[in-house]
């Protein structure tokens, strides 16, 4: 493992808009994590806080500049060695949990074996998780079964079975209570504090201050709180 | 989790798509699988019926040649002998040949390998007056058909006259009043009459039949005959007589042959003439029989690729609409590190299956619309003889084929996705 877990400098982003011009979104933003940060990224809406999540999570490659995971830069990798090296070491949490309605519980945790090569102790590790989140009786049930405070922690899971050391999250208490929001922030403190790193973007007051580090992004840029 | 779980799950949580998929699929092998039987079905039907038709034929044909040789045997003998020197036009004027030749020379034609002709009958023929009736007559002595050596006997044409005895036309019996059982004198010769003809309004009706012998021994010609009467043979050639001269001459070089020619034309005539009926006959089911062939082909060549290509589209529009339900599903895919080359397995294996099962539905579906409708349109053939046990594994294997060939490009679409376009807009 390398000193800082994400590392990225210089990045730009940009769309593509109408009269073939282009909307900068990141312009030359950098940020660093390290193992045990648990960074709020804050911002009004469309200033490119989800943008920066995907291509921190080497889903949306940058116009310019460079993203390190865990030393490594996964735009330098094939198309299927991204998507293995994303399986390894990158989770990611959304706001609509995005469960895969048909399948159990614990099969949407397991889905994650898809995409590497077989992990013979993520069923033990998926079903201990689960159990601390008090979700040990949910096992078999479907995604529509259960709460959005039950889905979005069964997403948690999901996000963190599979052996990253870095999560992606996106408005993740966006649609939880107060108490679910407590449980998944708790969780995703947890995970910092045992060497992981969090990037969460929200516009929850009470999320952002349970994060360990909070930023701003206006104009495409980060600023410190 | 595997792959096949993971689209077996699917399939259970979206049945209706996949049943359509399948429905789709099988609709297409079904109408595959009928449209072969039922071209097969004429197949057989017509290879059935034309092989009747032509038992049929060759039975009438046989049938009809023993009805033409009876009927030849009523007309009589169509071949006449005579001897080398004969002046035909003495024949012609006097109704009899003046010349003789030898009776051993049916005994050599009879033990000769001839089979142009047959029911060889020696006559020994004359006009002379019957002295005590102070009458013209024609006297023929015959001695009843020689039997040719190498063919079983044949039914005679003419009863022989046993010696002693005399057959009377009509003009001779009727007038003095003759009866069989009378006793009659014939140039001295004191006669038995055996039978008394009716009258046939021809010079058989002058006419006295006696044994050859006695007749040789009325006109003082022993061992002597003027004529041989023979049945030319059912053969048909190009140029039947001169084949018929060309082998008695070959066997008895003294002679020379004539043939009665409006009977023998009449009689091969009609044997063409049933011929070509029986082969028109033949012709003209085969003709029906190809002309709804070509109907159920060109029906078959309009309805196979249609329905191909409704199936086609059917599987592909029910994958697309699939994929679309799944797009925030792919970028989660995706987004998790799922490759897409799995993401295409696991479309493709839906679709596969989705060919299996169809198929195999299909198949199921063919073979009771067959069993059920076997007889009204199927003309009553087996169904083993309908399917091909080979076309229907084809089929099988096909079927998926053809299942995944549609879904391949709406599959191929969606595991290309781009999840960031995806997951930003969600």
């Amino acid at each position: 493992m390398t000193e800082n877990l994400l590392q990225i400098s210089s990045l730009e982003k940009h769309y593509p808009a109408q009269g073939g011009k282009v909307v900068p979104v990141l312009r030359g933003l950098a940020l660093t994590l390290r193992p045990g940060a648990f960074v709020a990224l804050r911002g009004p809406s469309g200033c490119g806080k989800t943008t920066l999540l995907l291509c921190a999570g080497a889903l949306l490659r940058p116009a310019a500049g460079t993203v390190l995971i865990d030393g490594c830069d996964p735009y330098a990798l094939s198309a299927a060695a991204r998507s293995a090296f994303r399986a390894a070491h990158v989770g990611f949490v959304f706001q609509n949990f995005h469960l895969v309605p048909y399948l159990s519980v614990l099969d949407n945790i397991l889905l994650c074996g898809l995409a590497a090569a077989p992990q013979p102790a993520l069923a033990t590790r998926a079903i201990d998780m689960l159990d601390k989140l008090g979700l040990s009786h949910r096992l078999r049930h479907r995604p529509a079964e259960l709460s959005t405070g039950e889905q979005q922690r069964v997403a948690l899971v999901r996000a963190l079975a599979g052996g990253a050391n870095l999560i992606l999250a996106d408005e993740p208490t966006g649609n939880l209570d107060a108490a679910n929001s407590r449980i998944l922030l708790d969780t995703l403190a947890d995970f910092a504090s045992q060497g992981g790193a969090v990037l969460m973007v929200t516009h929850e007051p009470a999320a952002s201050d349970r994060a360990f580090t909070r930023l701003d992004m206006r104009d495409g840029y980060l600023h410190s709180c | 989790m595997t792959v096949c779980q993971l689209v077996t799950r699917e399939l259970a949580y979206r049945k209706w798509n996949f049943l359509l998929a399948v429905l789709a699929v099988a609709m297409a092998a079904t109408t595959y699988l009928l449209t072969s039987a039922l071209l097969k079905s004429t197949d057989l039907t017509t290879a059935a019926l034309v092989s009747r038709k032509v038992l049929d034929t060759e039975r009438a044909m046989l049938r009809l040649e023993d009805e033409m040789r009876k009927a030849m045997k009523g007309l009589g003998f169509n071949i006449y002998i005579f001897p080398e020197d004969q002046d035909l036009g003495e024949v012609y004027d006097k109704g009899f040949a003046s010349k003789t030749m030898p009776e051993t020379y049916v005994e050599k034609l009879a033990n000769s390998s001839i089979i142009t002709v047959n029911h060889l009958l020696p006559a020994l023929t004359q006009k002379l007056t019957w002295p005590e009736q102070k009458r013209s007559i024609i006297l023929i002595g015959i001695r009843g058909e020689v039997p040719l050596a190498h063919r079983n006997p044949l039914e005679p044409l003419i009863d022989p006259v046993a010696s002693g005895q005399i057959v009377l036309g009509c003009e001779l019996h009727q007038g003095p009043g003759f009866k069989p059982g009378d006793k009659l004198s014939l140039i001295g010769r004191e006669f038995t009459v055996a039978k008394c003809h009716p009258q046939r309004g021809s010079k058989d009706d002058i006419t006295a039949w006696v044994n050859l012998s006695d007749a040789q021994q009325l006109l003082g010609k022993q061992g002597l005959i003027n004529e041989i009467q023979a049945l030319e043979c059912n053969c048909v050639t190009i140029d039947r007589l001169a084949e018929v001269r060309k082998d008695l001459l070959a066997i008895l070089p003294g002679t020379r042959v004539i043939e009665i020619g409006s009977q023998a034309l009449a009689r091969a005539e009609a044997r063409l003439q049933a011929g070509a009926t029986a082969a028109q006959q033949l012709a003209s089911v085969k003709a029906q029989r190809s002309e709804l062939r070509t109907q159920r082909e060109t029906l078959a060549a309009l309805l196979l690729p249609l329905i191909a290509l409704m199936g086609l589209l059917a599987v592909m529009v029910l994958a697309l609409l699939n994929v679309r339900e799944r797009l925030t599903e792919i970028g989660v895919f995706l987004a998790l590190g799922i490759h897409s080359t799995t993401l295409l397995a696991v479309f493709l294996l839906k679709a596969l299956l989705s060919g299996v099962v169809g198929g195999v539905l299909g198949s199921a579906l063919a073979l009771l619309g067959i069993a059920v409708c076997r007889v009204r349109l199927f003309d009553g053939h087996a169904i083993a003889a309908l399917l091909d046990p080979s076309e229907l594994a084809w089929l099988l294997v096909s079927m998926p084929v053809f299942a995944a060939s549609a879904a391949w490009v709406p599959s191929f679409w969606a595991s290309r996705r781009d999840p960031a376009e995806v997951l930003r807009h969600d």
